[in-house]
């Protein structure tokens, strides 16, 4: 078989200040026509750089140094500039992560994917359109005479990530990058695009070079699988051979991190309930005399328990309302009607001012640990802010934040260092110690480990189930995740569309699912057919 | 965005009422009795009697303003005192040499400071960029004033190539129109030029680091092409609301402009009013000027629904 690209020694290197010398240290692999290559790896280990060097696409500031990217033979690092675009949308093509940005907002989808005809072919204005609408077809959109005018907005995240991938193949390239093309979607949107991706690269024999952080995708769709760590390739070959025999420790690691679709036997906590929330409802928008009626329901009807050292997940896809959910309950934001009894004490219709003395008791970690630190404050100002605004004396405060620093793993030193001097797993172990700090009854956990690492995302789930135990906290546990899911709650609430469609302890959830949505969501989530985790690696 | 259109045009009424309001009250407040005030100082009681009945001053406030309120709405200005003219009448006539400076100033900016904008942005660190934005600062820094007799120093008195002063009218010939043009509208741009070139600059380099620029480069984009169809359209809103701005701005510039280069614009026709205390024109003016910029604001919010399709109202 024939080769559509091979890297041969390809090293690039970043500019003097950085921690490393090169972002991706004399790397080699090849993907074969048809056949579809899986590079996985943590975020910093140089898998996007090494996509955006066969395009040519690197940023300013990385230079390639050494090495070959031959596509079809052609070394792209050697090739014009002129000669780089006529190869890019004809010979190689390339998908992203994130559907909304990677398209133009303002351009219609139909314009979008016939510029590349326009760039690359003689066709007149009408062939475009038809070829544009042919291939639409191809990937599956529906209606593709009339969704090629629209604009990106008006469409899914599924559906742009499908006008993306019409683009990228309109013109048949022998080689698809796809670089984390499905990280941002919901996991029933995911399983779609794998398939779709999947059936291009069969129908039309393109080899596809497919980024990844998740080994789920990977068991799913790999034929051969490359695993990178820190610039370099930790270990490379066939998809069962490196599932089922990893050699390298690192591979066997992060395989280990991630979490087992299969949860762990867990004894029912009965405590007292720590939150009552009956009826709630959440409605966004209004009615009015020359505004169309734009009602949202984000949140209907939902009753939910949690006890005092019990972890509650709810689980649900983007807008099934989950985050809305705990943002009443943490009232952020105001709920339309419904009661929040926190241990005897009625919070959902508590004015603003009265409000106050009672926000220490619930408290939120988010997704993003680095948004959701103040960069210009030390972690120790970040820490002490709000049990100071309880009325803590400084030296108390300090004194806290110090044994604080200490139970989530860190040197107390950390105090006069500022966020961007930590990694992302430490500053989520600072937000945690920052909820902390004022001794909350309830943590609300918004898709906490979402943004991490699994090797450093497992090691956050461990601390968040340690401090749950120490404090006897009640925890509510929001994510779209179903493998962190079935770790880390006790109970499972999923929604959808605003509703609760299923409860119940989660290994029931997980082995009988009664309702038809559950069970689509666990049989979407990816890889469900290889075990992780097991243990039997490390 | 019918709907958008009758709800943004009824939220100009208050706007233009509270500007009815004070241009009404500024004349009644005026230390003195209006009357006198408008009547001069060289009038006789009788007259000023005259005056006053035929405001209305005998009237109560609310009273006068109705009165007042619909004479304007009407287009019925007044008289001017000192031209002794139908203020409307002078209006239409002082409203094309100040229609044609600002609209030459405007494409003359438009025409250099999104270019030179965008290509600072492009080549981001560069002399260029550098060059350019040297420049910018200058622009801000010079006033219209001085940029304008440099300018008839250098071209007209020692070079002799333009015209010193002066105005002709659109009808006389385009030609000599635009030759008579040609330095006010650029001494007016320099300062607007540096300015919208600056915004464009940031603006364009917000959206250079978007991820569909990336896209547009992947399908093999050429770079013109990148920055015309996916930066520029994108980065469309931030600068066409400070060309909106630009305009408004612009009103006030043309006075200065207009007093440098004698063009018999509402410019000049500020002037003359204000010194000689012709308070029918005055009002007439403000009045005027004040429904131009609810305009402007009105079109540029409109022009955003059409740039950019993810805004609707």
């Amino acid at each position: 078989m024939s080769n559509v690209l091979d890297v041969t020694g390809l090293t690039v290197r970043l500019p003097g200040s950085s921690d490393r010398k090169n972002a991706v240290e004399n790397i080699t692999f090849s993907v074969g026509a048809g056949e579809l290559v899986c590079v996985v790896g943590e975020s910093g280990s140089g898998k996007s750089v090494t996509a955006q060097a066969v395009m040519g696409l690197l940023p300013k500031e990385l230079k390639p140094s050494e090495g070959e990217t031959k596509l079809l033979g052609e070394d792209t690092l050697a090739a014009t500039p002129n000669r780089l675009r006529d190869l890019r949308g004809t010979k190689m093509a390339m998908i992203f992560q994130e559907p909304m940005t990677a398209l133009n907002p303002v351009a219609r989808v139909g314009e979008q994917i016939e510029e590349v005809l326009e760039i690359h072919t003689d066709l007149s204005k009408s062939q475009r359109r038809a070829r544009a609408i042919e291939i639409m077809d191809h990937v599956h959109l529906p209606d593709p005479e009339r969704m090629v005018d629209s604009f990106p907005h008006q469409l899914s995240g599924g559906q742009r990530q499908r006008i993306m991938i019409a683009m990228a193949l309109v013109l048949d390239p022998a080689l698809l990058i796809a670089d984390e093309p499905t990280t941002a979607l919901d996991v029933t949107t995911q399983a779609q695009i794998l398939k779709l991706v999947k059936e291009m690269q069969e129908r039309r024999g393109t080899g596809v070079l497919f980024i990844t952080h998740d080994f789920g995708v990977v068991a799913e769709i790999a034929d051969r699988i490359v695993v990178m760590q820190h610039g370099s390739i930790v270990e490379q070959g066939p998809r069962d051979q490196i599932l089922q025999n990893p050699t390298q420790p690192y591979t066997q690691m992060l395989m280990a991190s991630v979490p087992s679709m299969k949860p762990p036997q867990r004894t029912p906590v009965d405590g007292d309930p720590a939150i009552t929330v009956r009826g709630l409802n959440k409605v966004y928008g209004r009615t009015g005399l020359l505004s169309r009626d734009r009602i949202v329901h984000a949140a209907k009807d939902i009753d939910l328990d949690v006890a005092r050292g019990e972890t509650l997940g709810i689980v649900g896809e983007s807008g099934s309302g989950k985050s809305t959910v705990a943002r009443c309950i943490a009232r952020l934001i105001d709920p339309t009607s419904g009661t929040i009894n926190l241990q005897g004490t009625e919070i959902a219709t508590m004015r603003e001012s009265r409000l106050r003395a009672i926000r220490s008791r619930v408290q939120i970690v988010f997704q993003d640990p680095y948004r959701s630190l103040n960069p210009r404050r030390t972690i120790g100002l970040s820490l002490i802010e709000a049990p100071m605004n309880f009325g803590v004396s400084r030296e108390d405060a300090l004194r806290e934040a110090r044994d604080l620093m200490a139970l989530v793993g860190l040197q107390s030193d950390a105090l006069e260092r500022y966020p961007h001097q930590f990694s992302g797993g430490q500053r989520q172990r600072i937000c945690i110690a920052r909820a902390l700090a004022v001794k909350p009854d309830i943590l609300i956990a918004d898709e906490a480990v979402s943004a991490l690492d699994v090797s450093v995302q497992a090691q956050v789930l461990e601390l968040l189930d340690d401090i749950r135990d120490k404090y006897r906290l009640a925890m509510l546990f929001i994510t779209h995740d179903l493998r962190v899911a079935a770790q880390i709650c006790d109970r499972l609430i999923v929604m959808q569309n605003g509703i609760v469609v299923e409860q119940g302890p989660t290994s029931d959830v997980f082995a009988n699912p009664t309702q038809e949505y559950t069970q689509l969501l666990l049989s979407a989530a990816p890889g469900t057919d290889v075990e992780f985790g097991s243990g039997k690696a490390v | 965005m019918l709907s958008y259109l009758i709800k943004r045009i009824l939220a100009t009424i208050p706007v233009m009422l509270f500007v009815a309001v004070f241009i009404f009250l500024l004349l009644r407040l005026t230390p003195g009795d209006p009357a006198a005030m408008l009547a001069g100082d060289f009038a006789n009681d009788a007259q000023i009697a005259e005056i006053r009945a035929k405001l209305g001053l005998d009237e109560p406030l609310w009273k006068q303003f109705g009165l007042w309120i619909s004479d304007m709405l009407r287009f019925e200005l007044g008289e001017s005192f000192y031209y002794k003219k139908e203020v409307s009448e002078l209006i239409l006539s002082r409203i094309e040499p100040t229609l044609s400076l600002s609209l030459l100033t405007i494409i003359f900016t438009v025409l250099i400071a999104v270019p030179l904008g965008t290509i600072a942005a492009y080549k981001q660190g560069s002399w260029m960029d550098r060059g350019i934005m040297g420049f910018s600062v200058l622009g801000f820094s010079l006033p219209v004033f001085v940029i304008g007799y440099g300018l008839i120093y250098v071209f007209s008195v020692q070079l002799g190539w333009l015209p010193v002063q002066g105005y002709a009218r659109i009808a006389d010939g385009v030609g000599e129109w635009l030759y008579r043009l040609i330095l006010p509208a650029i001494a007016l741009s320099v300062i607007f030029v540096a300015f919208i070139a600056r915004m464009t600059r940031t603006s364009v380099l917000e959206v250079l680091g978007e991820d569909y620029i990336r896209t547009a480069r992947a399908k093999g984009q050429t770079e013109s092409r990148v920055l015309m169809r996916h930066a520029l359209r994108n980065a469309a809103v931030p600068i066409v609301t400070v060309i909106g701005l630009a305009i408004a701005i612009l009103i006030g510039g043309v006075v200065v402009t207009e007093s440098v280069f004698t063009i018999p614009g509402l410019g000049l026709l500020t002037v003359e009013a204000v010194l000689n205390r012709d308070f029918p024109t005055i009002q007439a003016v403000i009045l005027f000027f004040s429904v131009v910029y609810v305009l402007i604001n009105l079109a540029v919010d409109v022009s955003y629904t059409l740039l950019d399709p993810r805004i609707r109202y």
